[in-house]
């Protein structure tokens, strides 16, 4: 035993250390963390975001310096605080409480204090800067708008959140990153990479030189300037018209699926989003729930399309050979069905066959088109399958995947879905009771830019590039399949020139006739859609949503345009008469018919949008 | 003459060699100035001056096992009069660093006698054991033993060097090996964990902790008909040990001394304070990881985040420049040693041989235990070396005479 004890100590004592070791070094990773905090800094080098230009290379936006104050709060000494709020005007206690925020974030990495100081407060700062230790500036690139429209297009920049930098190891707290629009799409584009320092620190946090003789020290590299799809002449032109409306604008090129506007109503100055003044502004526009300015109706409103969807009824038709265009049916002020059921129409000459029934947007035409399509095969559930797969094919009823920041799918109703609404086999539906989907009411809703998209692939005869709103990187066009490789739907070319004739007649003779633009063959469709809000609990029906497609030229078109004006009335009313100066401009540069301009640009309906929240009993369709 | 020398014992002198050459990588790295050129003849650097004092180590062993083995034995309690002596005569002559009155200072050199008087302590204590009338379970013989050991203790406590006197309890380790009853170690270990127990829990809880032990041990021995005065006397004196250890801890210590044990026992949480040492080393070593970040690449040894790197708390830059590799062959070298040792001490026919051997493996144990204990966070702040490791010429040489002396001892142990 006397010669034992001291072998077991010693044993003892190496496994015990043994353990410990082992427990600081492989076990708790925590230690190799706060070794990389104190005795490494990180300091990055921001990079100059990507310009983003129209598609005729109008700069639209660009650069300017902005400079953050951030803090390190575990270097912070204390300083003269009345002179510090002084300077950038701030009151004491906000200061503390940032400062105790940033502080309980983490000690040791910096957290912005004040972000966004403007030029002249940098310099006064930058002076004094030596006196507040443990404070720096941090200098960024802020957008700088050299349009003031298309703030849904552009969207924003800010502060990236806290589950971002979580998600990304890309991004640190405070970094700015693309929010909305094509700054959040293209953000990868468009940010460059951030240039990287890690500078070895001793004890008393002074630089020693950089880590390893800076092996892993990385420059920035300047994010690509990219050029979009947009003509930003023609959105500018498209939300001076939209003014005192809401609603949307979608413009397409047939031929290469570019968006060339994309307007929204009511808009607000990107301008608004930079800078200190962001956030108050930004909190502003969020609240406003009435007229939702950050609402982006061309993309995220779902109506029911109204007329214009029956081109697509016909186009159906026709490829499922259920007519023949020189088929004539007949209208009674509307067409009955079922037991007793009517879907009325408006008086015009009966019967008609395709091209006067699209002219004349006769309901009673496509509802016994629409009938016979579905009532071709055995049962209405085969039927509107078949329906539905011709219709998905024009890309609606889905997202479209296209490249823009936000969307909604629409909605296309299929077998399943009336065989969940009327609970089938209990009991059996037909055509009959899916009868107002021929006129683009009932169940089918669409979003402006898929109503855009509709009157592309009329005017292509059949396909579609994928819309998209990037068109050059650094210069280069781009290439991705995606946007570059024809969609074909499943109806035959040769089915859609009477359906253009028809479109080409409602200018001619038809809705539109006080619209046609001197000098430019044009084909489009107007359409009006009910609508119906809810006013203390109770459905009410509000003004008719105004509705108008329209491409042009009809033999070769260079445009196509989806308009909608809520609460607009009928289509030619408003919806209309801005898709024809639309046009117009994007084709001709100018405008011929200025009292047509001056009467869209007078007229508001911002009476009309104050109606239901009146609290007063209101007259609709005035 | 009969050939007397049966060799040196190479495996203790290569452990020896590793350790210290190991060492001097990790000083040339913990004192690596930021932008200097490397000139390893810098005698302004620390790894320039401990590459000196390696190479006087070299002369030094030469002159040690040239000595012929029973000079040691003979003039023990010559070198041991000589270090009092040196001890007592820092009072006069020595200089004062950093509060402790421990180092002569002459011209540049600063040496530290406290160092040395552990070996010669050594000596002594071998000395006397070894004698014929010696018997270590006599009381008389016991008590004086101990005077041989408290001497340079109580003088270097005095300096105050409260680490280097702790060192001097390890003899206990060689005279237990020589017979002193087990009692006096289970004294110390009981007194210990009072001790301990007393500043984690509080006297009251410990107080409570005894008499419920006393009551449960008496009531278990109910039938044999137990001395209740030998119990209460036994509780009373342990109940006294925990009053006085909260007495002494809160009215004699000094704040410093008690930051440092409030950290190890998790009581106070100051990583900028006093715990900043531990909790800077543990950082050190906890970032290197398994394999470490390689030699000068340690960031916190680098940025000198570890105060007394290069020294005290050069275990830190082994764990962050090589890992838990590196620290585990450090580990494995000590441990190796230590058996080697005790293995050599065993073999020894000579009783003088065995005591001195005992307590160079005594002295090494204690500096492995409390040094490496603090630098990994578990021991309280106490300031002494790792042998052989640390920076340090006086630690050195006083650590390479220890040794050598033994491996000199050994080599002859047939003449004995």
């Amino acid at each position: 035993m006397r010669k034992l004890l001291l072998y077991i100590i010693i044993f003892t004592t190496g496994l015990v250390f043994l353990a410990r070791l082992f427990y600081l070094q492989v076990i708790n990773d925590s230690f190799a963390v706060r070794s990389q905090d104190n005795a490494i800094e990180v300091v990055y080098d921001y990079p100059q975001r990507g310009y983003i230009s129209d598609r005729n290379g109008k700069l639209m936006v660009s650069n300017q310096p902005s400079y953050d104050v951030m803090a390190i709060p575990r270097n912070l000494k204390p300083f003269d605080t009345t002179e510090f709020c002084e300077i950038l005007s701030i009151e004491p206690e906000e200061l503390g409480r940032r400062l105790d925020k940033a502080k309980i974030y983490s000690p040791i990495l910096p957290s912005v204090i004040i972000p966004q100081l403007t030029k002249a407060e940098y310099a006064y700062l930058q002076e004094k800067m030596r006196k507040y230790e443990g404070f720096y500036i941090q200098k960024r690139s802020l957008r700088d708008y050299q349009v003031d429209n298309s703030a849904n297009v552009l969207g924003y920049i800010a502060q990236v959140n806290q589950k971002k930098v979580n998600e990304d190891p890309y991004y640190i707290s405070g970094d700015l990153i693309g929010r909305s629009g094509v700054e959040k799409v293209y953000e990868e584009l468009l940010r460059g990479e951030k240039g990287v320092k890690y500078i070895q620190k001793d004890r008393f946090n002074r630089d020693i030189g950089p880590y390893k003789e800076g092996i892993y020290d990385t420059l920035p590299t300047k994010g690509k300037d990219i050029s979009i799809t947009i003509d930003a002449q023609l959105q500018a032109y498209g939300e001076k018209l939209m003014k005192n409306k809401r609603g949307g604008i979608v413009a397409i090129e047939p031929g290469s699926g570019e968006i060339l506007s994309l307007v929204t109503a009511p808009t607000y100055d990107p301008a608004l989003l930079v800078g200190r003044k962001r956030s108050p502004n930004y909190t502003r526009l969020y609240y406003d729930s009435i007229a939702q300015p950050l609402y982006d109706r061309g993309l995220l409103a779902e109506y029911p399309p109204g007329s214009p969807f029956k081109a697509l009824t016909g186009l159906i038709a026709l490829q499922e050979g259920v007519v023949d265009i020189n088929d004539t049916f007949s209208c009674n002020h509307g067409y009955t069905y079922g037991r007793g059921r009517r879907m009325g129409c408006h008086p015009h000459a009966s019967p008609l066959d395709l091209v006067p029934g699209i002219a004349n947007s006769c309901n009673s035409y496509f509802a016994q088109v629409y009938r016979k399509t579905i009532e071709k095969y055995p049962s209405p559930q085969e039927g509107m399958d078949t329906w539905n797969k011709h219709l998905k094919s024009f890309g609606l009823g889905q997202f479209m995947g296209n490249d823009l920041s936000t969307g909604r799918p629409g909605k296309i109703p299929d077998a399943d879905y009336y065989n969940r609404i009327y609970n089938y086999p209990t009991y059996k539906w037909y055509a009959s009771a899916t009868l107002s989907n021929a006129i683009g009411q009932g169940e089918v809703l669409m979003t402006p830019i898929q109503l855009a998209n509709m009157t592309a692939i009329i005017a292509n005869r059949g396909w579609y590039y994928t819309p998209h709103i990037l068109k050059k990187v650094d210069g280069e066009p781009i290439k991705e399949e995606k946007f570059t490789v024809k969609n074909e739907t499943t109806i035959d070319r040769e089915h859609f020139d009477p359906v253009v004739e028809g479109m080409h007649q409602v200018y001619k003779n038809g809705t539109a006739r006080s619209l046609q633009i001197p000098g430019i063959e044009i084909a489009g469709k107007t359409g009006t859609a009910e609508n119906f809000t809810k006013i203390d609990g109770k459905r009410t029906q509000l003004t008719d949503h105004s509705i108008f497609v329209a491409f042009a030229p009809v033999d070769n078109p260079k445009i196509a345009i989806a308009v909608f004006v809520e609460n607009g009335y009928w289509g030619s009313r408003y919806a209309g008469k801005i898709a024809s100066l639309m046009v117009e401009k994007y084709i001709k540069r100018e405008i011929t018919r200025t009292d047509l301009e001056k009467w869209i640009l007078e007229h508001s309906l911002e009476e009309e949008y104050a109606k239901p929240i009146s609290g007063e009993p209101f007259i609709i369709n005035q | 003459m009969a050939k007397s020398n049966t060799g040196f014992d190479w495996i203790t002198i290569l452990i020896y060699i590793l350790l210290v050459g190991f060492g001097w990588v990790n000083i040339y790295s913990a004192s690596l100035g930021t932008n200097n050129p490397v000139d390893f003849l810098n005698m302004d650097a620390p790894y320039g001056r401990q590459a000196l004092f390696i190479s006087l180590s070299i002369l030094l062993i030469i002159l040690l096992l040239s000595i012929e083995a029973k000079f040691y034995q003979r003039f023990s309690s010559v070198i041991y009069s000589i270090s009092l002596l040196s001890l007592a005569g820092l009072f006069v002559f020595g200089s004062t660093i950093a509060g402790q009155t421990a180092w002569y200072k002459i011209g540049s050199i600063s040496i530290q006698p406290a160092e040395f008087a552990k070996a010669a302590t050594a000596l002594a204590v071998a000395k006397y054991l070894s004698g014929i009338q010696t018997n270590i379970k006599d009381f008389k013989h016991q008590l004086k033993v101990f005077l041989i050991i408290a001497l340079p203790m109580i003088l270097v406590l005095l300096q105050p060097d409260a680490g280097s006197a702790m060192v001097y309890f390890s003899f206990a380790f060689a005279l237990y090996r020589e017979g002193l009853h087990f009692a006096y170690l289970l004294l110390g270990f009981f007194a210990a964990t009072l001790f301990v127990a007393t500043l984690a829990f509080g006297p009251l809880w410990v107080i409570g902790g005894i008499l419920l032990i006393a009551v449960l041990v008496y009531l278990k021995n109910l039938k044999r008909k137990p001395n209740l005065i030998k119990y209460l006397f036994f509780a009373a004196v342990a109940v006294g040990f925990s009053l006085s250890v909260n007495y002494v801890f809160e009215n004699i210590f000094k704040q410093h001394h008690r930051d440092r044990f409030n950290i190890v026992l998790g009581k106070e949480v100051d990583s900028r304070g006093i715990g900043y040492n531990t909790n800077q080393s543990e950082i050190a070593i906890g970032s290197g990881g398994l394999f470490g970040k390689g030699w000068t690449e340690g960031t916190q040894t680098k940025g000198h985040f570890v105060p007394e790197q290069h020294t005290d708390y050069i275990f830190s830059t082994v764990g962050e420049e090589w890992g838990f590799l590196g620290s585990t062959f450090i580990l494995i070298l000590f441990v190796l040693l230590m058996l080697r040792l005790l293995y050599l001490a065993e073999r020894q026919r000579s009783t003088f041989t065995r005591v001195y051997g005992y307590g160079v493996i005594g002295i090494i144990f204690m500096h492995f235990l409390v040094n490496i204990g603090m630098v990994i966070g578990i021991f309280p702040t106490v300031g002494i070396p790792l042998p052989f490791l640390s920076y340090g010429g006086s630690g050195l040489w006083a650590f390479t005479i220890l040794l050598f002396i033994f491996i000199k001892l050994d080599s002859e142990r047939i003449s004995f």
